[in-house]
């Protein structure tokens, strides 16, 4: 069964045996603004928590997407390049940017479930 | 368009509707009329036109009128207030304008022979003198084309006297409230950027950015005053640690005109600062400027600088060091074509002379007593997203707003009906919804009043729930809001004739 982590930067992990997939937050999205271009890893790329692994860009601001663990990047969300605006509709399902197979699950650990994220969002206002 | 504006021909009393100047002539109506050329022999190789490539046909007297229409739609620092933070839009002296265009400067060629041009040497010498005295830096590299062009310059300067001592390194540190030219521009020189996180004062975090440092680090870029507009208190704290790492110091020049007069960056511990002439010296910006971005460089850094540089001949004239193998030091190369921006050259030394070093310290200093007196009189109006005083320019976030129903964005629009150019909004992105307002010191206590004035009822009137208001705002500008997502997602990029026969819209 699949279990969701989150970033304080506000990225979700979905994992789901050794892969997952990567998001923003309904919250992130919320903050951007009209999503109009996203940046995606190229397939096969490793990447180690906290690297740079993505960009967003809005009408605001550009922002950097950060790999919420270490891995290989499996897949992007090629559906972004003509339609961003899923990032903005659909955050947490049609709007994922790329899936990686786990080098350490291990790493989840220090991420947030859901009730905590939600206490850390509450606590930015 | 005419029955928005109401009137029959669209323009309504001088505010002119005016179609791009390809809608406008025909190709065979234009303003020069040459005999048709002898019969002569095609030269081309075959690369010659094979078909008309499209250019508008106007007589003289529609291009003028044209290009005068769009410059009446035009906000410009001589048009109005333009407190657009972190740009520095101040008043362009005339003075500078006069003296860049005498004859012997206006007109020099750059490839003219040293001998023919020592007066314009001895300019950019004594131009480099004022910089090298304020800053209270030994050397500057005066070539770079633009802010971040200097940037770059300085970053590559860094590299090369790191790879002369043997010990590349790998990473640059820049806080997260930098001007994104700063990691863009530590990129480009091939290095991986490190954010540093700022403390709930706007500052850096100095025991998260000694954490950061390392062996591996090159260098780091920091503005000061920051982009919050907050002095880094910390800043010979922090110079001591990035020393002691072996790794420079990089100061952003960008906030200089704060502090000009007063402090020298060199004090500091500074190894590293590109100025912006046009936001502290005054020399025109936006509109194509052109930018100028001189690097001031320590001891440390001098022997890397590019060329050209300028240099006292022994009998007192000067020469041009054009290759680095004229040179004693170590130059890494030359990053412009011939010596950089002379004509801004001119103007900011027409400037800095004009002032003095007396002006230029009174300057800096009302350039802050303007951005405290706004944030004083807005003590109520707007939020401050950090506790003041503030320097040069004044930081609020979106609090005052909340729960409005108006955002940062609303509000600028709408204070383009009410005559002014909006601040600065989104950025810094540290800060939510921000608005980043930069009056300079060349605006008088009867333009902020208006602007305060204006800013009052504007807050005013969102806080009393007049949503709509907002979002139909801008009401009188040429233009009405424009659809800015759909102008990111969708762009029309080009303007391409009409296909002929095609049933009109």
């Amino acid at each position: 069964m699949a279990t969701t982590r989150y970033t304080r930067e506000h990225e979700w992990i979905r994992i789901d045996g050794d892969t997952a997939t990567v998001g923003i937050t309904d919250f992130a999205q919320e903050q951007l603004g009209d999503v109009v271009f996203v940046e995606l890893p190229e397939i096969g790329r490793q990447v180690s928590k906290g690297d740079e692994a993505a960009v967003v860009e809005s009408v605001k601001a550009a922002s950097e997407v950060y790999a919420p663990a270490s891995g290989e990047v499996t897949a992007v969300n090629e559906a972004l390049a003509d339609e961003p605006a899923l990032v903005n509709s659909a955050p947490n399902g049609d709007g994922w940017f790329f899936k990686m197979r786990l080098a350490n699950p291990a790493e989840l650990d220090d991420l947030m479930d859901a009730a905590a994220y939600k206490d850390h969002v509450d606590s930015l206002d | 368009m005419s029955q928005e504006r109401g009137t029959t021909s669209g323009h309504r009393g001088l505010d002119a509707e005016e179609p791009l100047i390809f809608e406008q002539g025909s190709p065979d109506k234009t303003g020069v009329d040459l005999p048709e050329p002898p019969p002569h022999a095609d030269r081309l190789g075959g690369l010659g036109r094979a078909r008309p490539i499209g250019m508008p046909g106007l007589a003289e007297p529609e291009v003028v009128r044209h290009y005068l229409r769009l410059s009446r739609q035009n906000f410009c620092i001589d048009g109005g207030f333009y407190p657009l933070g972190s740009c520095t839009m101040k008043h362009n002296p005339r003075l500078n304008e006069k003296l860049a265009r005498l004859p012997g400067i206006g007109d020099l060629h750059p490839l003219q022979p040293a001998s023919t041009v020592q007066g314009a040497l001895a300019l950019i010498d004594a131009c480099a003198g004022w910089l090298k005295a304020l800053t209270g830096l030994p050397a500057v590299a005066m070539s770079p084309g633009a802010g971040a062009h200097g940037e770059l310059t300085g970053l590559m300067t860094i590299r090369a006297a790191l790879e002369d001592r043997g010990d590349a390194r790998a990473r640059v540190l820049v806080p997260e409230s930098a001007h994104g030219t700063n990691p863009a521009s530590a990129r480009f020189c091939g290095y991986r950027v490190d954010a540093i996180p700022a403390d709930r004062r706007g500052r850096v975090d100095v025991a998260a950015m000694k954490q950061k440092l390392g062996d591996d680090v090159a260098a780091i870029m920091l503005t000061n005053p920051n982009t919050c507009g907050l002095f880094e208190n910390d800043i010979l704290e922090i110079a001591a640690a990035v020393h002691d790492a072996g790794a420079f110091f990089y100061c952003d020049g960008a906030n200089f005109n704060a502090i000009v007069g007063r402090v020298r960056p060199g004090d500091l511990g500074i190894d590293c600062m590109h100025i912006n002439l046009h936001k502290t010296f005054s020399t025109p910006h936006g509109g194509g400027g052109p930018g100028a971005g001189p690097v001031v460089l320590s001891a440390a850094l001098a022997p890397f600088a590019p060329v050209p540089a300028v240099v006292h001949g022994a009998d007192g004239s000067f020469r041009i060091i054009e290759h680095p193998c004229q040179s004693d030091a170590k130059p890494f190369g030359r990053i412009k074509a011939f010596h950089g921006q002379f004509g801004m050259f001119v103007r900011a030394l027409a400037y800095m002379m004009s002032m003095g070093a007396d002006g230029l310290r009174q300057a800096s200093g009302d350039a802050v007593l303007n951005a405290n007196y706004l944030m004083a009189r807005l003590d109520g109006t707007l939020h401050p997203a950090f506790p003041g005083p503030c320097m040069h320019e004044v930081l609020f976030d979106e609090d005052s707003l909340k729960d409005t129903g108006v955002t940062t964005l609303d509000l600028a629009k709408a204070l383009i009906d009410e005559g002014f150019h909006p601040m600065t909004v989104y950025f810094p992105l540290v800060v939510h919804g921000a608005m980043l307002v930069e009056p300079t010191e060349t605006e008088s206590k009867e333009t902020l009043d208006a602007f305060i004035a204006s800013l009052e009822n504007l807050v005013a009137r969102a806080r009393s729930g007049d949503v709509r208001f907002f979002e139909e705002a801008p009401r009188l500008a040429p233009r009405r809001r424009l659809d800015e997502t759909r102008a990111a997602r969708q762009p029309v990029l080009r303007w391409r004739p009409p296909v002929p026969g095609a049933a009109a819209e």
